[in-house]
Protein backbone atom coordinates (compact mmCIF):
# COMPACT_ATOMS: atom_id res chain seq x y z
CA UNK A 1 0.00 0.00 0.00
CA UNK A 2 1.58 3.18 -1.27
CA UNK A 3 1.04 6.50 1.00
CA UNK A 4 -0.95 7.89 -2.31
CA UNK A 5 -3.32 5.21 -1.07
CA UNK A 6 -3.95 7.05 2.51
CA UNK A 7 -4.84 10.03 0.40
CA UNK A 8 -8.89 9.15 0.86
CA UNK A 9 -9.94 9.76 4.28
CA UNK A 10 -12.39 6.78 4.15
CA UNK A 11 -9.47 4.35 3.75
CA UNK A 12 -7.42 6.22 6.28
CA UNK A 13 -10.31 5.69 9.22
CA UNK A 14 -10.61 2.23 8.20
CA UNK A 15 -7.16 1.17 8.47
CA UNK A 16 -6.79 3.16 11.69
CA UNK A 17 -9.45 1.97 13.24
CA UNK A 18 -7.98 -1.59 12.68
CA UNK A 19 -4.25 -0.30 13.62
CA UNK A 20 -5.47 1.44 16.89
CA UNK A 21 -5.70 -1.05 19.35
CA UNK A 22 -2.47 -2.84 18.41
CA UNK A 23 -1.06 0.58 18.91
CA UNK A 24 -2.60 1.19 22.22
CA UNK A 25 -1.42 -2.19 23.57
CA UNK A 26 2.01 -2.32 22.14
CA UNK A 27 2.31 1.29 23.95
CA UNK A 28 0.49 0.71 27.66
CA UNK A 29 2.95 -3.03 27.78
CA UNK A 30 6.16 -0.86 26.35
CA UNK A 31 5.80 2.04 28.56
CA UNK A 32 4.62 -0.11 31.47
CA UNK A 33 8.16 -2.16 31.21
CA UNK A 34 10.09 0.80 30.46
CA UNK A 35 8.65 2.64 33.74
CA UNK A 36 9.15 -0.42 35.77
CA UNK A 37 12.95 -0.81 34.31
CA UNK A 38 13.68 2.64 34.97
CA UNK A 39 12.07 2.87 38.50
CA UNK A 40 13.14 -0.79 39.98
CA UNK A 41 15.39 -2.01 37.92
CA UNK A 42 18.09 0.61 36.44
CA UNK A 43 20.63 2.18 38.93
CA UNK A 44 20.73 4.77 41.18
CA UNK A 45 23.22 7.72 40.34
CA UNK A 46 26.06 7.85 42.47
CA UNK A 47 26.13 11.42 43.03
CA UNK A 48 22.40 12.34 41.63
CA UNK A 49 20.27 9.48 43.59
CA UNK A 50 17.13 8.85 42.52
CA UNK A 51 16.62 12.34 40.73
CA UNK A 52 18.39 10.46 37.81
CA UNK A 53 15.41 9.08 36.93
CA UNK A 54 13.60 11.64 35.77
CA UNK A 55 16.04 11.59 32.63
CA UNK A 56 13.73 8.39 31.54
CA UNK A 57 11.20 10.58 30.95
CA UNK A 58 12.90 13.96 30.32
CA UNK A 59 15.03 12.41 27.71
CA UNK A 60 11.64 10.81 25.65
CA UNK A 61 10.36 14.14 25.57
CA UNK A 62 12.89 16.34 24.41
CA UNK A 63 13.23 13.77 21.54
CA UNK A 64 9.74 13.56 20.63
CA UNK A 65 9.39 17.40 20.36
CA UNK A 66 11.97 17.19 17.92
CA UNK A 67 10.22 14.30 16.24
CA UNK A 68 6.89 15.53 16.78
CA UNK A 69 8.23 18.86 14.55
CA UNK A 70 9.84 16.62 12.18
CA UNK A 71 6.38 14.94 11.36
CA UNK A 72 5.00 18.45 11.02
CA UNK A 73 8.11 19.88 8.61
CA UNK A 74 7.13 16.11 6.65
CA UNK A 75 3.89 16.82 6.28
CA UNK A 76 3.79 20.46 5.39
CA UNK A 77 6.06 19.53 2.26
CA UNK A 78 3.38 17.09 1.20
CA UNK A 79 0.74 20.30 2.10
CA UNK A 80 2.65 22.24 -0.09
CA UNK A 81 4.03 19.94 -2.76
CA UNK A 82 1.67 16.85 -3.43
CA UNK A 83 -1.65 18.53 -1.60
CA UNK A 84 -2.21 15.60 -0.19
CA UNK A 85 -5.39 15.58 1.52
CA UNK A 86 -4.35 14.18 4.83
CA UNK A 87 -1.19 15.63 5.48
CA UNK A 88 -2.22 19.03 6.72
CA UNK A 89 -4.70 17.04 8.77
CA UNK A 90 -1.11 15.47 9.86
CA UNK A 91 0.32 18.44 10.34
CA UNK A 92 -2.07 20.44 12.42
CA UNK A 93 -2.91 17.19 15.11
CA UNK A 94 0.89 17.44 15.38
CA UNK A 95 1.25 20.72 16.81
CA UNK A 96 -0.63 20.61 20.11
CA UNK A 97 1.01 17.06 20.91
CA UNK A 98 4.55 18.66 20.22
CA UNK A 99 4.09 21.60 22.03
CA UNK A 100 2.27 19.04 25.27
CA UNK A 101 5.60 17.69 25.00
CA UNK A 102 7.90 20.27 24.40
CA UNK A 103 6.46 21.70 27.67
CA UNK A 104 6.79 18.47 29.27
CA UNK A 105 10.32 18.14 28.63
CA UNK A 106 10.76 22.03 29.76
CA UNK A 107 8.91 20.89 33.42
CA UNK A 108 10.56 17.73 33.86
CA UNK A 109 13.76 19.59 32.85
CA UNK A 110 13.25 21.81 35.11
CA UNK A 111 12.18 19.35 38.20
CA UNK A 112 15.24 18.13 37.72
CA UNK A 113 17.70 21.13 37.65
CA UNK A 114 16.03 22.36 40.66
CA UNK A 115 18.00 19.91 43.07
CA UNK A 116 21.14 19.39 40.34
CA UNK A 117 21.78 22.73 39.69
CA UNK A 118 20.16 24.51 42.58
CA UNK A 119 17.86 26.44 40.52
CA UNK A 120 14.84 25.81 37.92
CA UNK A 121 16.52 27.69 34.82
CA UNK A 122 19.56 28.21 33.91
CA UNK A 123 20.22 29.80 30.49
CA UNK A 124 21.72 27.18 29.37
CA UNK A 125 21.88 26.74 25.64
CA UNK A 126 20.37 23.16 25.28
CA UNK A 127 17.16 24.60 27.67
CA UNK A 128 16.88 28.17 26.08
CA UNK A 129 16.71 26.65 22.47
CA UNK A 130 14.07 24.01 23.49
CA UNK A 131 12.31 27.22 24.50
CA UNK A 132 12.55 28.89 21.42
CA UNK A 133 10.94 25.56 19.69
CA UNK A 134 8.25 25.96 22.35
CA UNK A 135 7.12 28.98 21.52
CA UNK A 136 7.23 28.19 17.47
CA UNK A 137 4.92 25.32 18.56
CA UNK A 138 2.72 28.35 19.83
CA UNK A 139 3.11 30.51 17.28
CA UNK A 140 1.97 27.45 14.82
CA UNK A 141 -0.93 26.66 16.77
CA UNK A 142 -2.21 30.41 16.89
CA UNK A 143 -1.58 30.54 12.99
CA UNK A 144 -3.74 27.49 12.84
CA UNK A 145 -6.44 29.30 15.60
CA UNK A 146 -6.77 32.25 13.43
CA UNK A 147 -7.50 31.25 9.80
CA UNK A 148 -10.90 30.20 10.09
CA UNK A 149 -11.18 27.77 6.36
CA UNK A 150 -9.03 24.30 7.01
CA UNK A 151 -7.25 24.53 3.98
CA UNK A 152 -6.24 28.28 3.60
CA UNK A 153 -4.60 27.49 7.19
CA UNK A 154 -3.20 24.38 6.18
CA UNK A 155 -1.10 25.77 3.31
CA UNK A 156 -0.25 29.08 5.54
CA UNK A 157 1.16 27.22 8.34
CA UNK A 158 2.84 24.70 6.11
CA UNK A 159 4.62 27.86 4.91
CA UNK A 160 5.44 28.69 8.48
CA UNK A 161 6.53 25.10 9.71
CA UNK A 162 8.89 24.85 7.19
CA UNK A 163 10.71 27.92 7.16
CA UNK A 164 10.66 27.24 10.99
CA UNK A 165 12.14 23.47 10.16
CA UNK A 166 15.29 25.56 7.90
CA UNK A 167 16.04 28.13 11.36
CA UNK A 168 15.50 25.54 13.90
CA UNK A 169 19.52 24.25 13.14
CA UNK A 170 20.64 28.09 13.01
CA UNK A 171 18.75 29.05 15.77
CA UNK A 172 20.05 26.31 17.71
CA UNK A 173 24.09 27.34 16.66
CA UNK A 174 23.57 30.82 16.94
CA UNK A 175 21.99 30.10 21.03
CA UNK A 176 25.15 27.75 21.43
CA UNK A 177 27.48 30.41 20.38
CA UNK A 178 25.58 32.92 22.75
CA UNK A 179 26.26 30.65 25.31
CA UNK A 180 29.15 29.82 25.09
CA UNK A 181 30.33 33.67 24.93
CA UNK A 182 27.63 34.45 28.13
CA UNK A 183 28.99 31.53 30.32
CA UNK A 184 32.52 29.82 30.13
CA UNK A 185 31.61 25.62 30.77
CA UNK A 186 30.47 25.88 34.34
CA UNK A 187 27.60 24.15 33.25
CA UNK A 188 26.50 21.17 34.40
CA UNK A 189 26.81 18.68 31.17
CA UNK A 190 24.56 15.58 31.23
CA UNK A 191 27.08 13.89 28.42
CA UNK A 192 29.56 12.88 30.43
CA UNK A 193 31.17 8.75 29.91
CA UNK A 194 29.16 7.10 27.78
CA UNK A 195 26.29 5.31 28.89
CA UNK A 196 26.08 1.77 30.72
CA UNK A 197 23.58 -0.65 29.32
CA UNK A 198 22.11 -0.47 32.40
CA UNK A 199 20.44 2.87 31.80
CA UNK A 200 20.57 2.96 28.28
CA UNK A 201 18.53 -0.18 28.07
CA UNK A 202 15.92 1.77 30.20
CA UNK A 203 16.02 4.59 28.48
CA UNK A 204 15.27 3.09 24.94
CA UNK A 205 12.13 1.08 25.87
CA UNK A 206 11.16 4.51 27.32
CA UNK A 207 11.76 6.18 24.21
CA UNK A 208 10.23 3.76 22.20
CA UNK A 209 6.68 3.88 24.35
CA UNK A 210 6.79 7.47 24.82
CA UNK A 211 7.44 7.63 20.67
CA UNK A 212 4.19 4.82 20.20
CA UNK A 213 2.32 6.85 22.44
CA UNK A 214 2.85 10.20 20.40
CA UNK A 215 2.04 8.12 17.36
CA UNK A 216 -1.29 6.63 18.80
CA UNK A 217 -2.25 10.09 20.06
CA UNK A 218 -1.46 11.43 16.53
CA UNK A 219 -3.68 9.36 14.87
CA UNK A 220 -6.80 9.50 17.23
CA UNK A 221 -5.75 14.01 16.78
CA UNK A 222 -5.87 12.76 13.30
CA UNK A 223 -9.40 11.23 12.87
CA UNK A 224 -11.24 13.45 15.47
CA UNK A 225 -9.85 16.18 12.77
CA UNK A 226 -11.17 14.60 10.20
CA UNK A 227 -14.29 13.68 11.60
CA UNK A 228 -14.10 17.51 12.65
CA UNK A 229 -14.17 18.67 8.95
CA UNK A 230 -16.99 15.99 7.77
CA UNK A 231 -19.18 17.79 10.66
CA UNK A 232 -17.60 20.78 9.06
CA UNK A 233 -18.70 20.08 5.59
CA UNK A 234 -22.05 18.74 6.53
CA UNK A 235 -23.16 21.91 8.50
CA UNK A 236 -22.25 23.83 5.24
CA UNK A 237 -24.13 21.64 3.03
CA UNK A 238 -26.91 21.83 5.32
CA UNK A 239 -26.60 25.84 5.02
CA UNK A 240 -26.31 26.03 2.11
CA UNK A 241 -28.81 23.89 1.09
CA UNK A 242 -31.36 25.33 2.75
CA UNK A 243 -30.88 28.69 0.86
CA UNK A 244 -30.98 26.97 -1.65
CA UNK A 245 -34.69 25.20 -1.12
CA UNK A 246 -35.58 28.62 0.06
CA UNK A 247 -34.28 30.06 -3.44
CA UNK A 248 -36.19 27.12 -5.33
CA UNK A 249 -38.73 27.10 -3.69
CA UNK A 250 -39.67 30.88 -4.50
CA UNK A 251 -38.50 30.57 -8.03
CA UNK A 252 -40.70 27.46 -8.67
CA UNK A 253 -43.68 28.94 -7.27
CA UNK A 254 -43.01 32.26 -9.57
CA UNK A 255 -42.61 30.01 -12.75
CA UNK A 256 -45.60 28.33 -11.59
CA UNK A 257 -47.64 31.20 -11.43
CA UNK A 258 -46.61 32.43 -14.47
CA UNK A 259 -47.80 29.42 -16.72
CA UNK A 260 -49.61 27.57 -14.35
CA UNK A 261 -51.63 25.11 -16.82
CA UNK A 262 -48.20 24.05 -18.40
CA UNK A 263 -46.25 23.20 -15.23
CA UNK A 264 -48.28 21.22 -12.41
CA UNK A 265 -46.20 18.52 -11.95
CA UNK A 266 -42.67 20.58 -11.37
CA UNK A 267 -43.64 22.46 -7.80
CA UNK A 268 -44.23 19.49 -6.04
CA UNK A 269 -40.69 17.89 -6.34
CA UNK A 270 -38.53 20.26 -4.75
CA UNK A 271 -37.25 18.67 -1.64
CA UNK A 272 -38.03 19.81 1.99
CA UNK B 1 13.71 45.91 -14.32
CA UNK B 2 11.69 49.06 -15.23
CA UNK B 3 8.78 47.79 -12.93
CA UNK B 4 10.84 46.57 -9.97
CA UNK B 5 12.33 50.43 -9.60
CA UNK B 6 9.07 52.34 -10.62
CA UNK B 7 7.42 49.94 -7.50
CA UNK B 8 10.48 50.88 -5.51
CA UNK B 9 9.55 54.39 -6.46
CA UNK B 10 5.71 53.93 -5.27
CA UNK B 11 6.59 52.30 -2.35
CA UNK B 12 9.31 55.03 -1.03
CA UNK B 13 7.06 58.12 -1.98
CA UNK B 14 3.57 55.89 0.11
CA UNK B 15 5.76 55.48 3.14
CA UNK B 16 7.41 59.16 2.99
CA UNK B 17 4.04 61.25 2.56
CA UNK B 18 1.39 61.78 5.00
CA UNK B 19 -0.11 58.62 6.30
CA UNK B 20 3.32 56.73 5.68
CA UNK B 21 4.47 56.89 8.97
CA UNK B 22 8.05 56.25 9.14
CA UNK B 23 8.87 58.47 12.12
CA UNK B 24 6.86 56.60 14.03
CA UNK B 25 9.14 53.61 14.16
CA UNK B 26 11.91 56.20 15.34
CA UNK B 27 9.68 57.48 17.69
CA UNK B 28 8.71 54.17 19.55
CA UNK B 29 12.68 53.23 18.89
CA UNK B 30 13.48 56.54 21.04
CA UNK B 31 10.49 55.39 23.56
CA UNK B 32 12.21 52.08 24.31
CA UNK B 33 15.13 53.51 24.92
CA UNK B 34 14.01 56.63 26.76
CA UNK B 35 12.13 53.73 29.29
CA UNK B 36 15.15 51.26 29.87
CA UNK B 37 17.14 53.83 32.02
CA UNK B 38 13.52 54.13 34.18
CA UNK B 39 13.55 50.55 34.51
CA UNK B 40 17.18 49.59 35.26
CA UNK B 41 18.45 52.97 37.26
CA UNK B 42 20.65 55.60 36.13
CA UNK B 43 23.74 54.21 36.50
CA UNK B 44 25.98 54.76 33.48
CA UNK B 45 28.41 52.70 33.23
CA UNK B 46 25.62 49.59 33.77
CA UNK B 47 23.81 51.34 30.94
CA UNK B 48 27.04 51.65 28.44
CA UNK B 49 27.50 48.04 29.36
CA UNK B 50 24.34 46.70 27.77
CA UNK B 51 23.72 50.02 25.52
CA UNK B 52 24.38 47.77 22.52
CA UNK B 53 21.88 45.35 23.40
CA UNK B 54 19.28 47.69 24.68
CA UNK B 55 19.59 49.63 21.20
CA UNK B 56 19.52 46.10 19.41
CA UNK B 57 16.05 44.94 21.10
CA UNK B 58 14.61 48.70 20.42
CA UNK B 59 15.86 48.22 17.10
CA UNK B 60 14.29 44.98 16.55
CA UNK B 61 11.06 46.10 18.30
CA UNK B 62 10.79 48.92 16.57
CA UNK B 63 11.20 47.53 13.15
CA UNK B 64 7.98 45.00 13.66
CA UNK B 65 6.04 47.76 14.11
CA UNK B 66 5.00 48.78 10.46
CA UNK B 67 5.60 45.42 9.37
CA UNK B 68 1.33 44.42 9.47
CA UNK B 69 0.89 46.66 6.73
CA UNK B 70 3.88 45.91 3.81
CA UNK B 71 1.33 43.54 1.88
CA UNK B 72 -2.09 44.57 4.15
CA UNK B 73 -2.33 47.90 2.38
CA UNK B 74 -1.66 46.85 -1.12
CA UNK B 75 -4.38 44.17 -0.77
CA UNK B 76 -6.94 46.69 1.07
CA UNK B 77 -7.16 48.65 -2.28
CA UNK B 78 -6.26 45.49 -4.63
CA UNK B 79 -3.13 46.75 -6.38
CA UNK B 80 -1.67 43.03 -4.89
CA UNK B 81 -3.93 41.10 -6.92
CA UNK B 82 -2.82 43.14 -9.83
CA UNK B 83 0.95 42.06 -8.28
CA UNK B 84 0.05 38.59 -8.36
CA UNK B 85 -0.97 38.85 -12.11
CA UNK B 86 1.72 40.38 -13.10
CA UNK B 87 4.36 39.41 -15.46
CA UNK B 88 7.25 40.66 -12.65
CA UNK B 89 8.32 37.59 -10.46
CA UNK B 90 6.15 37.17 -7.40
CA UNK B 91 9.57 36.51 -5.23
CA UNK B 92 11.21 39.76 -6.93
CA UNK B 93 8.14 42.16 -6.05
CA UNK B 94 8.72 40.88 -2.72
CA UNK B 95 11.81 41.56 -2.43
CA UNK B 96 12.06 44.61 -3.60
CA UNK B 97 8.80 45.70 -1.31
CA UNK B 98 11.22 44.98 1.26
CA UNK B 99 14.17 46.77 0.26
CA UNK B 100 11.74 49.72 0.13
CA UNK B 101 10.25 48.87 3.83
CA UNK B 102 14.15 48.66 4.88
CA UNK B 103 14.71 51.96 3.53
CA UNK B 104 11.77 53.92 4.66
CA UNK B 105 11.61 52.22 8.06
CA UNK B 106 15.11 50.20 8.53
CA UNK B 107 17.40 52.93 7.58
CA UNK B 108 15.63 55.74 9.66
CA UNK B 109 16.36 53.40 12.69
CA UNK B 110 19.76 53.01 11.41
CA UNK B 111 20.78 56.88 10.98
CA UNK B 112 19.26 57.60 14.67
CA UNK B 113 20.96 55.31 16.84
CA UNK B 114 24.89 56.69 17.04
CA UNK B 115 22.49 59.72 18.48
CA UNK B 116 20.49 57.61 20.56
CA UNK B 117 24.06 56.08 21.74
CA UNK B 118 24.49 59.16 23.55
CA UNK B 119 21.73 58.53 25.93
CA UNK B 120 23.33 54.99 27.15
CA UNK B 121 27.23 56.41 27.30
CA UNK B 122 28.62 54.25 24.61
CA UNK B 123 32.08 55.26 23.45
CA UNK B 124 32.55 56.31 19.80
CA UNK B 125 33.99 53.06 18.60
CA UNK B 126 31.15 50.44 20.52
CA UNK B 127 28.46 53.30 18.44
CA UNK B 128 30.53 52.78 14.88
CA UNK B 129 30.49 49.00 15.63
CA UNK B 130 26.61 49.32 16.55
CA UNK B 131 25.70 51.34 13.38
CA UNK B 132 27.67 49.08 11.24
CA UNK B 133 25.80 46.15 12.76
CA UNK B 134 22.82 47.99 12.50
CA UNK B 135 23.02 48.39 9.00
CA UNK B 136 24.29 44.69 8.57
CA UNK B 137 21.32 43.17 10.31
CA UNK B 138 18.00 45.22 10.40
CA UNK B 139 17.74 44.24 6.04
CA UNK B 140 17.54 40.92 7.57
CA UNK B 141 14.88 41.62 10.39
CA UNK B 142 12.50 43.47 7.08
CA UNK B 143 12.96 40.01 5.54
CA UNK B 144 12.17 37.28 7.84
CA UNK B 145 9.25 39.79 9.13
CA UNK B 146 7.86 40.03 5.32
CA UNK B 147 6.98 36.34 6.01
CA UNK B 148 4.84 36.61 8.97
CA UNK B 149 3.60 39.45 7.07
CA UNK B 150 2.46 37.40 4.54
CA UNK B 151 1.04 34.78 6.51
CA UNK B 152 -0.87 37.40 7.95
CA UNK B 153 -2.15 39.41 5.47
CA UNK B 154 -6.23 38.50 5.19
CA UNK B 155 -6.26 38.59 9.17
CA UNK B 156 -7.84 41.55 10.14
CA UNK B 157 -6.05 42.17 13.57
CA UNK B 158 -2.63 40.16 12.20
CA UNK B 159 -0.32 42.62 13.91
CA UNK B 160 0.03 40.78 17.67
CA UNK B 161 0.50 37.13 15.58
CA UNK B 162 3.00 38.48 13.40
CA UNK B 163 4.99 39.39 16.18
CA UNK B 164 4.99 36.31 17.87
CA UNK B 165 5.18 34.43 14.29
CA UNK B 166 8.49 36.27 13.48
CA UNK B 167 10.28 37.03 16.85
CA UNK B 168 11.44 33.30 17.33
CA UNK B 169 12.83 33.39 13.65
CA UNK B 170 15.05 37.01 14.87
CA UNK B 171 16.86 35.65 17.83
CA UNK B 172 20.16 34.47 15.51
CA UNK B 173 20.21 38.32 14.31
CA UNK B 174 19.96 39.50 17.43
CA UNK B 175 22.70 37.68 19.25
CA UNK B 176 25.19 38.10 16.70
CA UNK B 177 24.34 41.24 16.00
CA UNK B 178 24.81 42.33 19.90
CA UNK B 179 27.73 39.81 20.28
CA UNK B 180 29.62 41.50 17.26
CA UNK B 181 28.72 45.34 19.03
CA UNK B 182 30.34 43.89 22.44
CA UNK B 183 33.31 42.36 20.73
CA UNK B 184 34.18 45.90 19.18
CA UNK B 185 33.93 47.32 23.02
CA UNK B 186 35.96 45.00 25.26
CA UNK B 187 38.13 43.35 22.79
CA UNK B 188 38.53 39.81 23.62
CA UNK B 189 36.66 38.67 20.92
CA UNK B 190 37.58 39.12 16.86
CA UNK B 191 34.92 41.60 15.55
CA UNK B 192 34.89 39.79 12.35
CA UNK B 193 33.68 36.85 13.17
CA UNK B 194 29.80 37.48 14.65
CA UNK B 195 29.64 40.35 12.05
CA UNK B 196 30.59 37.15 8.96
CA UNK B 197 27.84 35.39 10.23
CA UNK B 198 25.59 38.40 10.56
CA UNK B 199 25.94 39.50 7.15
CA UNK B 200 25.22 36.21 6.42
CA UNK B 201 22.15 35.57 7.99
CA UNK B 202 20.82 38.27 6.07
CA UNK B 203 22.34 37.27 3.02
CA UNK B 204 20.55 33.90 3.51
CA UNK B 205 16.89 35.64 4.35
CA UNK B 206 17.63 37.79 1.43
CA UNK B 207 17.38 34.51 -0.72
CA UNK B 208 14.90 32.28 1.27
CA UNK B 209 12.53 34.62 2.77
CA UNK B 210 11.15 36.21 -0.33
CA UNK B 211 10.03 32.65 -1.80
CA UNK B 212 8.40 31.95 1.51
CA UNK B 213 6.29 35.20 1.52
CA UNK B 214 5.55 34.72 -1.94
CA UNK B 215 4.60 31.42 -1.55
CA UNK B 216 2.39 32.22 1.28
CA UNK B 217 1.06 35.24 -0.63
CA UNK B 218 -0.03 33.56 -3.66
CA UNK B 219 -1.89 30.68 -0.96
CA UNK B 220 -3.25 33.73 1.04
CA UNK B 221 -5.28 34.99 -2.44
CA UNK B 222 -6.79 31.55 -3.53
Amino acid sequence: MAIIDLANPTRFMRLTDRLLPWLVGATVVSMAIGLYLALYVSPEDYQQGATVKIMYIHVPFAWLSMFAYTVMAIASFGTLVWKHPLSDVSAKAAAPIGAAFTFLCLVTGSLWGKPMWGTWWVWDARLTSVLVLFIMYLGIIALWRTIEDPIRAGKAVAVLTLVGYINIPIIKFSVNWWNTLHQPASVVRMDGPSMPPSILIPLLVNALAFTLLFMTLHFIAMRSEILRRRIRTLRQHEAAGAAGVARATTSVQATASAHSPKTNKAPVEAPS
Amino acid sequence: MRALTSLFVREMQLAIRIGGGVWMGVLFFLCVIVVVPFGIGPDLNLLSRIGPAILWIGALLASLLGLDRLFQADRDDGSLDLLLMGETPLELVVFVKCLAHWAASGLPLVISAPVFALFLNMDPIATAALTVTLVAGTPALTLIGAIGAALTVSLRRGGLLLAILVLPLTIPVLIFGVSASNAALNLTLPFTTPFAILCALTLISAVVEPYAAATALRFASD
